[in-house]
Formats: structure tokens, sequence, C-alpha cells
């Protein structure tokens, strides 16, 4: 299959029509964001460009974990270390003299990403609780490495001399600049995040989170496949440190902190996982939420403690499931909604007859007190069964569903 | 480093252990029997302290307001099994995570509501204060021997129910394979409640203890819970013996490490870089531990699960 390798959309199981969807969601977050100059200006302020920064970092943090979350089954609760690894690489770099884009930015990449290899290689060959466990030591001992780093501030962070300079002029002081670059990473993430996770990778990936034995079986080491897909993921989470440390020209331990990781699961988790737009739209909702509530009242944690433990609860799927489900929803009448109830009859039907032929299976291999009898048995016993299709059938056409009738008729010819 | 401020360290080392295996019990059970992962133990040990206190304002009896918390910390536990854990056993780990992340989030603020922001402090009682010598010009609070001989006793009262009790062997069994014990006719919900409960009241009765030499703030809980955590990943998910172990372990090397690794680096440190380092290798000390015993035997060191 040639042309499959590339084709395959990251929700291949639930059909291409999740994918259009996850597209329009995130075009729609996209353009949504880009907008917001237009809003700041009109209302004179750039709180509203502070916000969308931080959505966009965060969104890159949790569209980086939901790679290791959904595609590879690897429930990280240390991934805040890299926020901090990014920030702090930049921030150390820039205050010896070097922050310039070539080097601010690769020394953060390279710090996470090295980070993300000596953590991961031991990591890895955990499983699900252990893994959570042992990603979280791995981001403690991070903390308290940044903690005791006197040179570059230790407990109370390190502020950097300025923010990033691209080709020696401060370009990304201009705010706009920064909200749009931040924008343009979080697309390129998001178009990079698909690619990989539709990719042969990414496939594999998705395989032994799914069924590790089967893959295993089939040739694939599990090992290199989750090392690489947690180095990733570890990179571009640094990326994202690298903007927020730039954002607030700060950084301090307190990125690292493990209430942090575990706001980015959250961020995964309000979204949905298994969708790419879900971490995005997680992220918007969480930073939106501190941003309002925490103006209403100091104790907002009241509101989003209960709120969180009701959607654990009541809706898995997230916000993006939530969408889905309401796109999904039929108003009565409609063509999805008759297909839907003919789906029911027909499987109420169907599941009768098929009890009807094992009764009547059975009655055959009995040693036969009389072949009519039997036959007689097997009529009686598939009865119902017709009944209910011809009632299912008959209630049809007065639902107008002219596509399910065929279906129906199809299904029968069968 | 002298030989008295050593064993001091030890004790309190110990001290630190027993808390930790009080909390990580609870944890360690509820994580292998019923494969829940409860980030809101540790609230439920800040709550603990948090009521010892409040019973303490009202009764003035120290043991009164031990046992009332105590009761209280068992309720609070079985409602939010009833309310909330219930419905998660058998679900994703990830939806477990998000529900008791919010009820962190939920307690640790709600405490701020209820009794403020500022530490609260409870009394030692003046039966169990003043300090008994343990040699020449060493003497050790009375209080801290009192815990650690309460911690002991509870692990061996533990030990006792886990291992000669019926309804001890039910939550071993569940804790192997939880899925046999249910299909061999055991209710498991109701053992599931029961285990829940009991692992509430020893995270609180870890709260109560700590009372009155911590002071009972939010987000006091946080920490103990990563540290039980640790505890039980080093000891092997589901296994009592194995927490009691690591948390001993882990008690001891985090308090001789943060004492102690300052003195040691010095040894063979130039002492500018042993102040630098000490300090930051102290703090990692027991979650390097964890790393080390993840990497050679990835299920922890006695692990419950037969097939892990």
């Amino acid at each position: 299959m040639p042309g499959a390798r590339r084709g395959i959309p990251a929700a291949a199981a639930s059909g291409s029509r999740t994918l259009a969807f996850d597209q329009r969601l995130a075009a729609g977050l996209f353009v949504l964001l880009a907008s917001l100059p237009l809003l700041s200006r009109s209302m004179a302020s750039s709180y509203l460009l502070l916000v969308g920064e931080r959505v966009a970092i965060f969104a890159i943090a949790a569209l980086s974990l939901e790679l290791l979350i959904g595609a590879g089954g690897l429930v990280s609760f240390g991934h805040a270390a890299f926020l901090g690894i990014g920030a702090y690489a930049a921030g150390i770099v820039a205050s010896h003299g070097f922050g310039t884009l070539s080097i601010a930015l690769p020394a953060a990449l390279a710090a996470s990403a090295l980070f993300a290899l000596a953590t991961g290689a031991i990591a890895v060959r955990t499983r699900g609780v252990y893994f959570i466990m042992i990603t979280l030591a791995f981001a403690q001992m991070a903390f308290f490495i940044a903690s005791s780093l006197a040179a570059y501030g230790g407990d109370d962070g390190l502020s950097w001399p300025t923010r990033t300079q691209v080709l020696g002029r401060p370009i990304l002081k201009d705010q706009l600049t920064f909200f749009y670059l931040c924008l343009a990473l979080l697309i390129a993430t998001y178009l990079g995040v698909g690619r990989l996770i539709a990719s042969r990778f990414g496939r594999v990936l998705r395989g032994l989170k799914d069924n590790e034995t089967r893959m295993q079986a089939i040739g694939f080491a599990p090992y290199l496949y989750r090392l690489a897909a947690y180095v990733i993921a570890g990179s571009l989470c640094g990326l994202a440190g690298f903007l927020l440390g730039n954002q607030a020209e700060f950084v301090s331990p307190a990125y690292m902190h493990w209430q942090r990781s575990g706001e980015l699961i959250i961020m995964v988790l309000l979204g949905g996982t298994g969708t790419r737009c879900g971490p995005m739209l997680g992220a918007l909702a969480f930073l939106l939420l501190e941003e309002t509530l925490s103006r209403l009242t100091e104790h907002w944690k009241v509101i989003v403690g209960p709120a969180l433990v009701l959607m654990a609860l009541f809706a898995s799927g997230g916000i993006a499931g939530a969408i889905a489900a309401w796109q999904r929803r039929a108003a009565p009448g409609s063509p999805l909604a008759l297909s839907r109830l003919g789906h029911h009859l027909l499987g109420a039907g169907r599941a009768r007859l098929h009890a009807g032929r094992r009764t009547g299976r059975r009655l055959l291999l009995r040693p036969a007190r009389s072949l009519r009898r039997s036959a007689q048995a097997i009529r009686a016993a598939c009865e119902p069964a017709k009944a209910a299709l011809d009632r299912g059938l008959q209630g049809l056409p007065s639902l107008a569903g002219r596509g399910l009738k065929t279906t129906v008729e199809r299904w029968r010819r069968r | 480093m002298s030989a008295s401020l050593f064993i001091v360290q030890l004790f309190n080392g110990l001290q630190l252990g027993i808390l930790l295996f009080l909390v990580a019990a609870g944890l360690t059970l509820v994580f292998g029997v019923m494969d829940f992962i409860n980030l809101a133990h540790g609230v439920q040990y800040m709550l603990g302290a948090y009521l010892a206190v409040t019973a303490y304002g009202f009764t003035g009896n120290f043991f009164l307001s031990v046992l009332l918390a105590l009761l209280a910390s068992l309720l609070f536990g079985l409602v939010l099994e009833l309310l909330v854990f219930r419905h998660l056993y058998g679900r994703d780990h990830l939806e477990q995570v998000l529900a008791t992340f919010g009820i962190i989030m939920l307690l640790n603020q709600g405490v701020k509501l209820l009794w403020g922001a500022a530490p609260l402090n409870m009394p030692i009682p003046d039966l169990l204060s003043g300090s008994v010598p343990l040699m020449e010009g060493l003497r050790y609070p009375v209080y801290r021997f009192a815990i650690i001989a309460a911690g002991v006793l509870v692990a061996a009262g533990l030990y006792l129910f886990v291992t000669s009790t019926r309804l001890g062997m039910l939550v071993r069994a569940g804790a192997t394979n939880a899925a046999m014990v249910s299909a061999l006719g055991v209710d498991i919900k109701r053992l599931f409640t029961v285990v829940f409960g009991f692992g509430a009241m020893l995270a609180g009765f870890a709260g109560v203890m700590v009372a009155p030499i911590l002071s009972v703030e939010p987000g006091m809980g946080d920490q103990i819970l990563i540290l039980a955590f640790v505890v039980i990943v080093i000891g092997g998910i589901g296994s009592i013996r194995g927490a009691f172990l690591a948390a001993v372990l882990v008690g001891v090397i985090d308090t001789l490490g943060r004492s102690c690794m300052s003195d040691l680096l010095r040894s063979f440190l130039p002492p500018a870089t042993a102040r630098i380092i000490g300090p930051a290798l102290a703090s990692m000390s027991i979650y390097l531990l964890m790393a080390v015993v993840l990497a050679i035997r990835p299920a922890g060191l006695f692990p419950a699960k037969g097939r892990a």
C-alpha cells in the first residue's frame, strides 16, 4: 500500500470524519488566536496577547505530552521538567552573553533532549504506574538540581539579561512578533505531531500501546521506539520552555514543580486525549479558567477541583470528545437519528435470529426424535426474530428513511 | 560529624520512615488491591492533622482529639470512596489521576478557606513532653519516641492483620489477583471500601501524629505524598512488607543525607564544591535510590503481583 503510509490519519480508527473534524477544530482555534492582536488593539491592552502567548506555549507543551500519552501510552508525570530545562538552558547561555537565537534555541533543545535520553533510557523500561512514578522522580531531581544552582539564582530563579536576540537584534522584544512566533511554532508543532503520529513510527508506537506482545511478535523492539518518542516529546516541551522563559525573561525551579506536571496532564485530559486539537483546547480552557476564576476569587481552585472530578466521572472524552459528541448528536427525525433507530432495530432482530439459529442447531445435534419436530422447533425459535424484524420494517417507512430501508433490504438479502 | 548527632539523625530518620510507612501502607493497598492511583492520599494526611487540631480546640484533651480525628478521617475516607473513587475503579489511570488531582486542588484550597492559610499548632501533651537521655549529653524528645512506638505498633498490628486474619487474606489475594478473588464469590466492592477507609484512616493517623511537631498548613500533604509514592514504588506496589522496609530506608537516607551529605562530600571534594553539590545531592538521594531500584528491579523490591 504505497499511498497508505502517508495517508493514514491520526485518528484512523475512527475514520476520516474525525480527522477532518480535528483539523477543523484546530483551524478554528488558530484563527481565534491569530485574531487576538486585533481584539487586543481594540481594547488597548496587551493583556489578551499575554494570555494568548501563554496559551500557545502551553499548547505546545500539552501537544508534546499528548505524543507520549495518546500515541505512546506513556503517562509522564514529570513533563514539566522539560519546560524548566529548556528555559534554564537558554537562560544560562544568555547570562553568559550568548543570548542569540542560533545558540540559545539549540541549547534549550539539546539540553532537554539529553535529559530525556538519559532519564528515558531508564524510565522507558518500566510500565504503567511505575513509569508515572519514575518520571515524577526524575522531574523532582531536576527540580532540586535547579534549586541548588546557586550561581544561577538557586531557589529564587534566574532573571534573563534580555529576550533571545535574532541576528543581534532584539526582534522578539516586540510583543506582536513574539506572539506570532509562538503561534507559528504551535501550528508547526500541531502539524509535526500529526505527521509523526500518522507515520510508520507513530503507528508502531500506537501498536505498542494497544498490544506490546503482538508488536514484538511481528518484530518490533519496543524500547527504542518508546525512547525515541520520549526524546522527541522532551525536546518539543523544551521548545515550549524556551518560549516560556523568553516570555517572562525569567526562569525558576517552580517551572518544574510536580504540580505543573500535573497541570500539563490535566490540560491533555481536559481537552481529550487521542486527538490533536484536544490538548490545545485543554491548554486554552485551563489557562482561561485560571485567568478568569482567579480574578473572581482567590479560591478558584475550589471551583476547578470539583469540576475536574466531575469531568473524570462523567466526561472522560474531554472537551474535544464533548464537541465531537455534540456534533454527532442527532436531532429527532433527522436522517442520522433514523439510521440509528434502524440500527437498533436491526441489531435486535439479528440477535434474536442468531439465538433462534443456535437453538435450532442444538436441536439438530440431538439424536433427532423426528426430523419434523426439529424443523418445527427451529421455526418456532426463529419466529420471534422474524416478528421483531417485521415490526421494525413496518415501522420504518413511516419514519421515511429511504437510505435506511435499502440498508435493511440489503441486509435481508444477505 | 559527631556520633551523638549521627544517632539523633538516625532516630529522626526512623521517625520519618515510620510516618511514611503509615501513609504509604494505605496507598500501597489501595494501589495494589484496586489498581487505583490515589493522589488525594496526601491531603487525607493533611486533613488528619487539621481535624486533630480542631478536635483539640474543642476538647482540650490530646488523646480524645486523636480518637476523634481518627474517626473523622475514616468517615471522610468512606465518603470520598462512596462519592468519587468507587466510580473510578477499573477505569483508566489517567481519569483517576484527573479526579484525585481535582480533589487535591479542592481540599488544599478548602482547608485554606476553612482554617486560613496561616500554619496552626497543636501542643504536645504533658504525658509525652520532655526528653529522655540516650547517653551522656544526648537527649531525645519523648514525643518522637512515642511516634516511633505508635508507628511500630501499627505496623505490627497491620502485619498480623494482613497475614493472619480472613480479611487480611482477602486483601493479599486481592493485591495478587483481584479478578480471581471476585470470581470466587467475595464481594470485592465491599473489600475495596474497607481497604480504602482503612487506608484513609492510616494516613489521617500519620497526620494526627505529626500535628504537634510540624506546623499544620495547607499543602503539607503534597511533599509526603510524593515521598510515599517513592516508598511504595521502591517497596513494590501492594506489598506491606516492602512498604515498611522502603519507608524506613527512605526516611533514614533522606534525613541522613540532608545532615551528613555535605560533610561526606567535603572529605574528598573542595569545600566550596561540596557546599553547592551537597544539598542538591541530599534532596535527590531518595529519587536516585528509586531510579536505581527501578533500573535493576522494574517492579520494586517485593512485587506483590505474581505476574508483574
